[in-house]
């Protein structure tokens, strides 16, 4: 069926599709004003991120109707592109459109004049990205889908290494186009295990063969390995945390907020829609690799001095937690608790629409002030607030968000997820039941922990004095970044405050995936989210915020009512020492210091420390990733040593190619016989 | 929601603001009494709210509007807490509003507002001070919610006013996972309270102060809050300490008369545990700060395994 013949009756899937082609009608034009700045800054951006809500709300329409599907006379002549829009793809065009809206309004005033890469090649390699993410969720067919993996991993990769002058950049963008390669070559062969020799890769095909449980448990490994290459899931997290800063800020928070999204979506589909059985350690295992890459993120977190790195090892963190619920989730399928899995799974899915918009906005509050500032290292700001209050203040929603606060979207997933793991009693396997609630533990510990390490971005950045000069002239964001801020704060309030809409909007995707959902319980209760019974748990966000802001608003009356509110500005208090300057205070490194400590078997930690007879003495410390030296240089070692063997054919003389082809003839010969 | 529902939470809440400072007094008594020193009578703290209020605010000049509101906000949460948790009757209309799970992220939203707080200045001691007590937080912080979570497996909610109209019906029996869970819950509370082993209410040495150097800017009105607050969160923990672990005494709905006798009751065991407080506090020496972690540390992993054994043993 082919709709987009019959403009009258517009199906969703439709207008998914035109805002595919209005995104690349806009790179084209990009392309074509590509030195035009003020064009592409103030109309193509605008215009992009004006689609961006239309999907968003088509995606929300989609979400409650049924699987939409289309076939597009495009691709090879065998191969047509089959389409699908079902509940599972409308939840992550939500995530994308909801998270791009603020992002591209943001990039259009993040773009400079004169940086790298022209801002209409920039635009276009923008919008292409953000085609090939909704293309990936809707592809149908093993083809579709990868070649829409590709163009996403190939317009991020341009678009990572738009400083390309600068080599670590461009050593980033190799980094990060060699583990996407690793993993789209796993998730390849997922797709040949999953048609089981039919030759059809259709997805509609991969869904009705029955797999033994050895090749799906392989398909299953397989799509974890690829999928998770792709979204920073350990040990191939490596590229995540080079990547990240080297891109322009804007494409940071598309990488972080959206696109490790799009990796777990893979998961998604492959272990809970196109495999058929679900065998219980597939989930074990998930979990395991979950929480121990949300432990490890969240570690190195805490220790980053430079921004962008301690927020893209926050994103590993969240992408762990992540997993974790799917993990669980999988648990209770493989296991038919078809009720305690939709809650795992709503958990999963909330957290990830919060991260969407609290990371997002976390990455453009590292743009604009790295614009204003021309720093990236905590140990060179602060202060801020008081030069940049527009961008001060999202950044906090932000960071609450991210820390898992109440009353911001971050708790209600957090919540979600403790609640899960917590009422796991009634496994059949008593170890199992066990395991589970020590889970919990840990991910309490995780949340904790990242507490700690968003207070130390904030306080850091925003806080305190400026410990440079020239901090005091930092301009404030522009009209752009201001709204784009706003609207991705205004997503995580809203993500906190209204659980119960939300949850029935993540509900069509649960009922999909693992037949059952949290809408029929919430749905009864209007303001409090009981998401399984109101004996064993509740929590009103909106009636939390109103106690909290109430008391407040007493308290302050009050005060002012019965006392004075005299106010006198004077400089600080400074001991009986009056030579206080801004230096210091509490460096990143000092503030990451006693996790440091704690957590040094995590850590490859390189120290010099002063002695007393330095003439000029200094400290520095380096904190290095341990899996880079056990597992990435041997295996590149390992590599290098294999291709000087290979190497060795290569004579650069025609006559040893020659007889290199005959010597093949001849074993051919002897080998196949009719 | 009944009448005598939204009575009770009315009374808890001023029971709350009214009684918080009198716990802290009363304990500071016991301290010196036990030191052999005079003690300050046991209204002190009201006085000292009562100056600190009428007094003229000081404020560095450069604090940003962060640093200006975080003491109310402090102390919202803290009276909120204080709202959450059944002291005196089970029968409370906040209490659906949060959890347990939401008991402690607002302890940790407070927390974190008075580390931003204390970074906004930008002196020595108030950063030093927000990464102690962010480093406290992050041990104590999970350690308190899985003493919650042991109590929430025999009860099978984490609703607070489920869990203690559960463990009240029961039979006076030692579960071996709840004691594992008070001994951890006396550890963080003693952590999270600043008090003796792990930090000192009374000090202002640098070397050793965590809770005072934070708020150490702070004067008057906005200091008052700040010292409200943390009273408030002694009061809250004590609360949920004998909830937890003694709730026998705390009325139920519609029962007007044993909501008058819980009173007299909470004021009983608030005064015991106070006076136990005191007895610990001087009776251990303080710490060294990278003892703490150690500390914490021991009680999360005793929390850990008293959720272990609880499965263990199956006690539903």
């Amino acid at each position: 069926m082919n709709s987009m013949t019959q403009p009258s009756t517009w199906i969703h899937l439709d207008w998914v599709l035109a805002v595919v082609a209005a995104w690349l009608l806009i790179g084209v034009v990009g392309i074509l004003a590509l030195r035009r700045f003020r064009f592409v800054a103030t109309v193509l951006f605008p215009v992009g991120a004006v689609f961006s809500i239309v999907l968003m709300a088509t995606a929300l329409s989609a979400a409650f109707s049924g699987a939409e599907l289309a076939v597009l006379p495009l691709g090879l002549p065998q191969l047509p592109f089959h389409l699908r829009l079902d509940a599972l793809s409308a939840f992550f065009l939500l995530l994308i459109g909801g998270a791009s809206a603020g992002v591209s309004a943001f990039a259009a005033g993040y773009f400079r004049q004169g940086e790298g890469t022209p801002p209409g090649l920039m635009c276009l390699e923008y919008h292409v990205f953000l085609a090939s993410l909704v293309l990936v969720v809707l592809a149908d067919d093993a083809f579709v889908f990868m070649v829409a993996w590709e163009t996403m991993a190939m317009s991020s990769f341009f678009l990572v290494i738009a400083n390309h002058r600068i080599p670590e950049i461009r050593n980033a963008g190799y980094l990060y186009i060699l583990v996407a390669h690793i993993g789209a070559l796993a998730i390849l062969l997922c797709f040949g295990v999953l048609q089981a020799n039919t030759g059809d890769y259709t997805f509609a095909n991969m869904r009705a063969q029955h797999l033994t449980p050895f090749w799906s448990s392989i398909a299953f490994v397989l799509a974890v390995f690829g999928f998770g290459a792709k979204a920073g899931v350990l040990p191939l997290h490596a590229w995540l945390p080079e990547a990240h800063p080297a891109a322009p800020s804007p494409v940071s928070a598309l990488m972080s907020g959206v696109m490790l999204k799009i990796a777990l979506y893979g998961i998604l589909r492959v272990s809970f829609d196109l495999l058929q059985t679900h065998i219980w350690w597939w989930g074990v295992l998930l979990m395991g690799v979950g929480l121990a890459t949300a432990l490890f993120g969240v570690v190195f977190s805490t220790v980053q001095v430079e921004m962008k790195r301690l927020l893209a090892y926050s994103s590993i963190e969240n992408i762990g937690l992540m997993c974790a619920g799917f993990g669980l989730s999988l648990l209770f399928l493989s296991y038919g608790m078809h009720s305690l899995s939709a809650l795992a799974l709503t958990a999963a899915a909330y957290h990830m629409l919060s991260h969407a918009f609290f990371k997002s906005l976390l990455f453009c509050s590292t743009g604009a002030v790295m614009h204003a500032t021309g720093e990236r290292s905590l140990g060179k700001l602060g202060g801020l607030i008081r030069y940049m209050p527009w961008v001060a203040w999202p950044t906090l929603i932000g960071v609450l968000a991210c820390a898992g606060l109440p009353p911001f979207g971050g708790f209600v997933a957090e919540w979600l997820l403790l609640q899960s793991f917590l009422f796991t009693t009634g496994l059949p396997s008593s170890f199992l039941d066990m395991l589970v609630p020590v889970m919990a533990a840990l991910i309490a510990l995780i949340a904790a922990l990242s507490g700690f390490t968003m207070v130390k971005y904030y306080g850091v950045v925003f806080l305190g004095q400026p410990r440079e000069e020239k901090l005091s002239h930092a301009h404030d964001a522009g009209l752009w970044e201001r709204l784009g801020m706003v609207w991705l704060g205004l997503g995580c309030v809203v993500l906190g405050l209204f659980p119960n809409q939300v949850i029935a909007v993540i509900d069509p995707l649960t009922q999909m995936l693992v037949h059952g959902g949290l809408a029929h319980t919430v749905a009864d209760n209007s303001w409090l989210l009981v998401p399984v019974s109101i004996e064993r748990a509740s929590y009103a966000p909106f009636i939390f915020l109103l106690g909290v802001l109430a008391s407040f608003g007493l308290a302050f009356v009050l005060v002012r009512k019965l006392y004075h509110g005299r106010l006198r500005r004077v400089p600080p208090w400074d001991c009986g020492y009056p030579w206080q300057t801004a230096r210091m205070q509490d460096t990143a490194e000092g503030f990451g210091q006693p996790i440091r400590q704690i957590f040094e078997p995590f850590f490859r930690l390189r120290r010099h420390l002063p002695t007393a007879s330095d003439a000029q003495p200094t400290y520095a410390v380096k904190v290095e990733d341990p899996l880079w030296y056990w597992l990435y240089l041997p295996v590149a070692s390992l590599v290098e040593r294999i291709s000087r063997i290979v190497g060795l054919l290569q004579q650069g003389r025609i006559a040893v190619y020659l007889l290199y082809s005959f010597i093949t003839l001849i074993v051919m010969l002897l080998v196949v016989k009719r | 929601m009944s009448a005598l529902g939204v009575f009770s939470q009315l009374l808890e809440l001023v029971l709350a603001l009214v009684l918080a400072p009198l716990l802290s007094g009363w304990v500071n008594q016991w301290r010196h009494w036990l030191q052999n020193k005079s003690a300050p009578g046991v209204l002190q703290p009201y006085r000292m709210l009562h100056k600190l209020f009428n007094k003229e605010s000081v404020m560095a000049e450069h604090a940003s509007p962060l640093y200006r509101f975080a003491p109310y906000l402090v102390f919202s949460c803290m009276l909120l807490a204080c709202a959450i948790i059944p002291t005196l009757s089970t029968d409370l209309p906040l209490s659906p509003a949060a959890d347990a799970i939401a008991l402690v992220g607002l302890f940790a939203l407070a927390r974190v507002f008075i580390s931003l707080a204390a970074m906004d200045v930008g002196t020595a001691f108030g950063s030093l001070g927000a990464r102690r007590e962010m480093l406290i937080g992050f041990l104590a912080e999970p350690a308190l919610l899985m003493v919650l979570f042991c109590a929430s497996m025999i009860t099978g909610s984490t609703s607070l006013t489920a869990i203690v109209e559960t463990l009240a019906h029961r039979d006076l029996a030692i579960y071996p996972s709840m004691l594992l869970a008070g001994v951890a819950f006396t550890m963080v509370s003693l952590a999270e309270n600043a008090r003796v082993p792990v930090d000192n209410p009374d000090t202002h040495l640098e070397l050793t102060m965590i809770h005072e150097a934070m708020i150490l800017e702070y004067s008057a009105r906005h200091l008052a809050l700040m010292e409200w607050a943390a009273s408030l969160k002694l009061f809250a923990y004590s609360c949920a300490g004998l909830a937890l672990f003694f709730p026998w005494g705390v009325a139920e709905a519609n029962a007007p008369l044993a909501l008058a006798l819980a009173l007299p009751v909470l004021v009983f065991k608030l005064a015991l545990g106070g006076i136990a407080l005191a007895v610990v506090e001087t009776a251990s020496a303080k710490m060294r700060i990278f003892r703490v972690p150690e500390f914490l540390g021991t009680a999360f992993l005793m929390a850990v395994i008293g959720l272990l054994v609880n499965v263990l043993l199956g006690v539903g």
